[in-house]
């Protein structure tokens, strides 16, 4: 066997010569100290988007994008076909959990200033690929054309709208029409599964390219050739083996989520029944939501959902150009504001989910 | 000595043909790219009145969404026994609205926009009251009809 393997080994070699890239593999570390912890996350969300990938492109199999036959065949899934509820199951479980992954990566490496130069397009890479989750979500939560997708889709292309001068156009092309209706259902559906992975994939490509090329980054002052007791740690085997480890633990956490809390269906989108009591968007969502329902009607002389839905866009724009204005950082130096910010959005996120959750 | 002299002229003309050329190639490509995204204008049938059922039918304190062509319409039949349709579509995001008995208002589950029975944006978010319709009343049947 041993023989066997070594010969394909030698044969794929000689042609393209893999004794470079294990070369390479081996020179690559991976720093080793009290937030090292953090590292494991972006390998969680990948681990997470290959899911999705996989249990996608099941669903494909037997999902009909149209506004007659969408909700019907999502009960044909999770009702007829063998292990349907549970591949739903998984995917939807898998697409919150991702969210949180890449959440939680994103954090860890906004609070480690891992952004600074020469990353800054990594992080770029990064905030897209975020945002492209978040669009994953919204545009496959309308997929089984459900009430409360219907709802949730009507609000989320309506706040597109309400940005001043390019809002109108953008939502007649989000929602093929100035009404949500079976023409949305079949663009996001194109979305979800063409415009959006296509993307994806190859921003993720650049940014693992990226991430192999520049290695880990490493905490300010982080020196191990000093002698100062700072180690690292290979990343092959050793933190490659640790990362499967991980794999595996979160994998076996999703298969508990989806089969005792099977993800529910719902009641058939109706465009003439009233929005119901006790709506509420994704978790992921659920600060802007709550934001939106507590601003007043007008703030000076504006709506205050155009304030709200600016002030968010302005934030996400500064949070996502920050190795940009953070010239501190770049240059080895603390920058405290940098931290007062993350701090206050994560305190602010928190608060604003558990208020939409318990109000 | 250069052998070919410039010519600042020629060489402007060409630059503007070449460049004038790209433009023209950039919109043919783009042009119907953009032209095919925007969702084409559905014909839609003027509506301007709807049957919204038997009076008998409709009870007191009650909300009943009628079809006014594409869009919802919210019929009210107050505890006064005062009948007044209004837009469905809450002022705020989009959402529809439904009568609730308890607060004896419109109310929008989304974002907890409230209107009173004449329409106004009363609590929440919504920036602007709903726009109202005529109740008819012909013999026994409620006809909804847009207020020129």
């Amino acid at each position: 066997m041993k023989k066997l393997l070594t010969k394909y080994y030698s044969w794929i070699d000689e042609r393209v010569h893999l004794e470079d890239l294990v070369h390479f593999m081996g020179k690559k570390y991976v720093p080793i100290h009290r937030h090292s912890v953090w590292y494991y996350f972006g390998g969680v969300s990948l681990f997470l988007f290959i899911i999705q990938v996989i249990t996608g492109i099941m669903l494909l199999l037997y999902y009909k994008g149209s506004e007659e036959l969408a909700f019907e065949s999502i009960q044909f899934i999770i009702s007829k076909v063998e292990f349907g509820w549970l591949i739903r199951s998984i995917h939807s479980w898998a697409a919150n959990l991702f969210v949180l992954a890449a959440m939680i990566h994103m954090f860890s490496v906004y609070f480690e200033k891992a952004y600074r130069k020469p990353r800054e397009i990594t992080w770029l890479t990064g905030m897209l690929m975020f945002f492209l989750a978040l669009g994953f979500g919204f545009s496959g939560y309308l997929l089984p054309w459900n009430e409360l997708a219907f709802f949730a889709t009507k609000v989320g292309t309506d706040i597109a709208g309400v940005v001043p001068g390019i809002g109108e156009p953008i939502l007649l092309f989000l929602r093929a029409g100035e009404d949500v209706t079976g023409a949305t259902l079949s663009r996001f559906f194109g979305f979800h599964v063409a415009v959006f992975p296509g993307i994806f994939t190859v921003l993720l490509g650049i940014h693992l390219v990226l991430v192999q090329r520049q290695g880990m980054s490493e905490p300010h002052g982080f020196n191990p050739n000093e002698g100062n007791g700072e180690k690292t740690m290979p990343f092959f085997p050793n933190f490659l083996l640790r990362d499967l480890l991980l794999w595996l633990i979160v994998l076996n956490l999703l298969a508990i989520l989806a089969v005792f809390f099977p993800w529910e269906l719902g009641k058939k989108a109706d465009a003439f029944a009233p929005a119901p009591a006790g709506i509420k968007p994704e978790w992921y969502f659920m600060f802007m939501f709550q934001t939106l329902k507590l601003i007043p009607a007008k703030i000076w002389f504006m709506d205050g959902e155009v304030i709200g839905i600016l002030t968010f866009g302005a934030a996400g724009a500064l949070w996502m150009f920050v190795p940009f204005w953070d010239r501190k950082s770049s240059k080895g130096e603390k920058n405290r504001l940098i931290n007062y910010l993350g701090i206050f959005a994560v305190i602010y996120i928190i608060i604003l989910t558990i208020l939409g959750w318990i109000l | 000595m250069n052998e070919y002299p410039e010519q600042p002229k020629k060489r402007d003309l060409l630059k503007l043909v070449l460049t004038g050329g790209l433009v023209a190639w950039a919109g043919s490509v783009f042009y119907p790219i953009f032209a095919y995204l925007k969702p084409p204008k559905q014909p839609e049938v003027e509506v301007s009145n709807v049957k919204a059922g038997k009076l008998a039918d409709i009870p007191k304190e009650s909300g009943t969404i009628v079809k006014f062509g594409s869009k919802p319409v919210i019929l009210v039949r107050s505890a006064k026994d005062e009948l007044r349709a209004f837009d469905a579509t809450c002022t705020h995001l989009d959402c529809t609205v439904q009568y609730s008995k308890e607060k004896g208002m419109l109310w929008c589950a989304c974002h907890n926009g409230t209107y009173d029975l004449t329409g106004r944006n009363v609590g929440g978010p919504p920036p602007r009251p709903l726009e109202e319709y005529r109740v008819i009343i012909q013999g026994e049947e409620v006809l909804i009809s847009k207020k020129s």
